[in-house]
């Protein structure tokens, strides 16, 4: 029995250190004739209450673009983005809608990304990660997995990554690279071993800024594989996909 | 008598509020000049401080259920899937899953032929997908509940280990997210996993048709 309740404080305890902790959350004052609080974070999902404008709402979280708040009455609900940046906040500044526009894109560190396409005939799917040293040069390091219908390989690849003109919205590139190429040839087919060389590649692409922190990303690459034989091979890729920033 | 002690008291009165009156003035004098001011003004400041909003864009958790590989039987699936929330329509999805598969009917008849060993007969599959919630709306649980809930399509591409070789996969399918509070997420999915597969003579197109439960936890 004692030990029951010992439990049941110390869960207390622990209930009301997180109900303080989460107490802290951005208060802002509506500023605009009424805000509308929505039922869940969609433009579909029904309004069920309006807070007017001189009220004190408390933001819990954000979702996307929607962010949830309570009235002081207690009612919670989700508002749009678009309404949010028209309050304001305890120090009468307008709310700070963190949007991740094209400059943030600009002023990007890191980004990861899948691409999907063709590589010399065979199917790839693609993943990298990027890190930018100056808003035109980045590096990239990239796996892919080459699905084709008498092999599989593998590829890891590091390049360099020049954009020309990091400010604008959508921006070719060029991109300078070297890895190695793991080849297995299919199960079905006898006689031939797997093997690893090494590879070099050059290529060019475009980027595109979508919306918040999303990229679409086209490239052509072209490699020269070193392999053991008398002649070197050279295939070609081509893939798009979707990245995202941070 | 009383006219004098009211006389005293008023006088009193005076002298004080004269001297205030002169130590303000002298203070306002010290302070036009270069000195350090005799009364440091208290004001109190409001203090504010901006807490940070959290954003939780992100989904991960785990899933298990059932998945039919064609010609090698129905088994059971479990796997994980992390997706970021991009808008309130897309999102983007990275699942990993893996099943055990069993002989076909032809290695049950024949007896003795057995097309793959042990290891090749464990499929595992990962893939990257674009998803959007074409149906978001509520749920009502008796009376006075409603849940926010989102039919949702999602299609991808990734790779499948199976009977040795691995396989570029398409995936098509059809998922319900429920949520009985922010945070948390229930999920329903059915999922069409493509790939060409030639183990059993002629290469065709298998369809690979899995249907899973799963949690997933926002943050």
């Amino acid at each position: 029995m004692q030990r029951l309740v010992f439990a049941i404080s110390i869960l207390q305890l622990f209930i009301a250190g997180t109900g303080t902790a989460q107490e802290r959350h951005r208060e802002v004052i509506v500023e605009d004739p009424f805000i509308e609080l929505h039922a869940g974070p969609g433009r579909g999902y029904p309004i069920f209450y309006v807070a007017e404008r001189g009220e004190q709402v408390a933001i819990l979280k954000r979702r996307t673009d929607w962010f949830k708040v309570r009235v002081p009455r207690g009612e919670e609900g989700w508002v749009y983005r678009d309404q949010m940046r028209r309050t304001l906040q305890l120090d009468g500044e307008l709310l700070d809608v963190p949007g991740f526009t094209v400059g943030d894109y600009a002023g990007r560190r890191w980004e990861v990304g899948a691409l999907y396409g063709d590589f010399g005939g065979a199917n790839v799917v693609s993943a990298y990660g990027a890190y930018s040293l100056t808003q035109n040069l980045s590096l990239e390091l990239w796996y892919s997995d080459v699905l084709g219908r008498f092999s599989n390989s593998q590829l890891i690849n590091a390049n360099i990554v020049h954009t020309f003109f990091p400010e604008w919205r959508a921006t070719p590139y060029f991109t300078l690279g070297a890895g190695a190429i793991h080849t297995e040839p299919k199960g079905t087919i006898v006689a031939t071993v797997d093997r690893t060389d090494n590879l070099a590649h050059v290529g060019v692409g475009v980027r595109t800024y979508v919306t918040r922190r999303f990229v679409f990303r086209a490239e052509y690459k072209t490699y020269v594989v070193f392999t053991s034989r008398d002649d070197n091979e050279e295939p070609s890729e081509w893939k798009a996909g979707f990245s995202f920033f941070f | 008598m009383e006219s004098r002690i009211f006389v005293l008291l008023l006088a009193t009165g005076l002298a004080v509020t004269g001297l205030t009156g002169c130590g303000r003035f002298r203070a306002a004098q010290v302070a036009d000049g270069d000195q350090p001011p005799v009364i440091e003004p208290e004001v109190e400041r409001r203090e504010i401080t901006t807490a940070k909003i959290d954003t939780e864009d992100f989904e991960v958790g785990v899933f298990a259920g059932q998945m039919s590989v064609e010609d090698f039987g129905v088994n059971t699936v479990i796997g994980a899937r992390f997706a970021y929330h991009i808008t309130e329509g897309f999102f983007v999805e990275l699942a990993a899953g893996q099943t055990d598969t069993e002989e076909t009917s032809f290695e049950r008849l024949s007896g003795a032929a057995q097309l793959l060993t042990d290891q090749e007969r464990e499929l595992s599959y990962y893939n990257v997908s674009l998803g959007y919630n074409i149906f978001p709306g509520e749920s009502f649980i008796g009376r006075n509940r409603a849940l926010s809930t989102a039919l949702y399509v999602v299609g991808g591409v990734g790779k499948t280990e199976f009977a040795g070789d691995d396989r570029f996969t398409v995936n098509l399918g059809l998922g319900m997210r429920l949520m009985p509070t922010d945070w948390l997420a229930v999920h329903a999915d059915l999922r069409d996993h493509i790939f060409d597969i030639d183990l059993l003579g002629q290469e065709k197109t298998a369809h690979n048709i899995e249907a899973h439960l799963g949690v997933t936890f926002f943050f």
